[in-house]
């Protein structure tokens, strides 16, 4: 197991290092998301209650549609003569789908609190119950880049490529995304979360446990 | 006589609708160094994918170092070293980074990575970004892994493009030493008269069959 540890954190620090020089996640992605709310909440600033309403909808949106090409993008950069060298090296399969799923986590989380705080200025909502919004940030950040690394590693052995990509993310990311809007709804109204919470933490569980025993049989039925 | 290293018996692939490899048998044993040639789009790439066990064949047999036991395929593979004809290497970290990343997923220890970027003459360049170095350079810093894990069996595909003299002479060097070791070398070139030097015998892919 330690062998297991050593090679998603080596795959983690990799992808962090990556990040740090090519700033994909904080020079760009950021940037499209913030400007996507802040035009949302322009528009429809003349209605506050509608946005009131809308904003977690609105606000779990983008982050589903910045935060799953953010996933996809980084496994799917990879190229063949990478992977196959990866793969010469012996490496545990599910290590290199874990370091690479965590990798996506940190990067979505810090794209959701910075999303999340432009959302908070322009779309108009207050939380009453501030002690749990990073419980849903990481459940939702872990969830998404989860989804988003299997979404990746399926497209690699796909003749359609990234094309198939929504069709795979979308049915799963419902329940995650239902119950983050939900645990945020509920947050602003200030009523119990607990059952959402659950929810999410479920998610996350059912596509780890996909992802760590689908990287072997995808990785050697190429 | 043991086992030998490699073991093809009427290999077939294909891809979609297209027959590429068609009944390939080819053996290579220990000590062996051999050859492979033929036109663009013959299937040298392929047959070579197919070996590292990157790829599954469509029929036949494949059995690469005792592969065909039920082994780990991971176990496997990580006793196969492959140059293959592009990079392999991650733009944006360093070459000492990128062999460290290598060496560290193999659970191996890095302290050796600077001493064998040195010993292929990028000694002075191993804080440099791959996508600063010419073809040619990261070629010379997958050298320098395949010198660091020595594999069992060595798969080079187009092994001197891009290389000056030097360089060359080093991809003959690390043949070389995988064959003294008792492992086996297959090399995939067009250039027949340089790879005839460092091979033991020649095979020739024709519209997907081995002659």
């Amino acid at each position: 197991m330690n062998g297991f540890w050593h090679q998603v954190r080596t795959v983690l620090v990799r992808d962090l290092r990556r990040e740090r020089r090519t700033a994909e996640v904080l020079g760009v992605t950021i940037p499209f998301g913030a400007t996507a709310i802040v035009l949302i909440g322009f528009v429809l600033s003349a209605n506050s209650d509608t946005l009131a309403k809308a904003g977690p909808a609105i606000l779990w949106g983008v982050i589903f549609l910045f935060g799953t090409l953010v996933a996809v993008r980084r496994t799917a950069a990879e190229t063949p003569a990478q992977r196959d060298m990866l793969a010469l090296t012996g490496a545990d399969p599910g290590a290199m789908w874990v370091g690479q799923a965590a990798a996506s986590a940190v990067f979505l989380i810090v794209f959701e609190v910075i999303v999340g705080l432009v959302g908070f200025l322009f779309l108009g909502f207050s939380v009453p119950m501030w002690w749990s919004v990073p419980i849903v940030v990481i459940l939702v950040g872990i969830g998404l880049a989860a989804l988003g690394t299997l979404a990746g590693w399926i497209a690699h052995d796909l003749e359609t490529g990234t094309a198939l990509v929504p069709l795979i993310v979308a049915p799963l990311a419902i329940p995650l995304l239902l119950g983050a809007s939900k645990t945020l709804d509920v947050l602003i109204t200030n009523r119990g979360i607990l059952r959402w919470i659950v929810l999410m933490l479920m998610v996350d569980l059912v596509v780890i446990i996909i992802g760590v025993l689908a990287a072997r049989p995808l990785q050697e039925n190429p | 006589m043991s086992a030998p290293l490699v073991s093809l018996q009427d290999v077939a692939f294909s891809a979609g609708k297209s027959l590429i490899l068609r009944s390939v048998t080819l053996t290579v044993g220990e000590g062996e160094a051999v050859g492979l040639f033929g036109a663009n789009g013959a299937g040298k790439t392929t047959l070579l994918r197919l070996v590292a066990l990157l790829s599954r064949s469509t029929g036949g047999t494949v059995d690469i170092l005792g592969s065909s036991g039920g082994t780990d395929l991971s176990l496997v593979r990580r006793r196969i070293g492959m140059i293959g004809h592009t990079p392999a290497l991650y733009p944006t970290l360093s070459l000492l980074e990128n062999l460290s990343f290598l060496v560290g997923m193999r659970g191996e220890p890095v302290d050796r990575v600077g001493d064998a970027l040195a010993e292929v003459g990028l000694g002075n360049v191993i804080s440099r970004q791959a996508r600063h170095c010419s073809h040619g350079m990261q070629r010379r810093a997958e050298i320098a892994y395949q010198i660091l894990v020595q594999p069992d069996l060595l798969l080079l595909d187009e092994p001197h493009s891009a290389l000056d003299g030097p360089a060359g002479e080093l991809v003959e060097y690390l043949a070389a030493s995988v064959v003294d070791r008792g492992g086996a070398t297959l090399v995939v070139s067009h250039d027949r008269e340089r790879v005839s030097q460092m091979t033991h015998r020649n095979v020739e892919l024709v519209g997907g069959r081995l002659l």
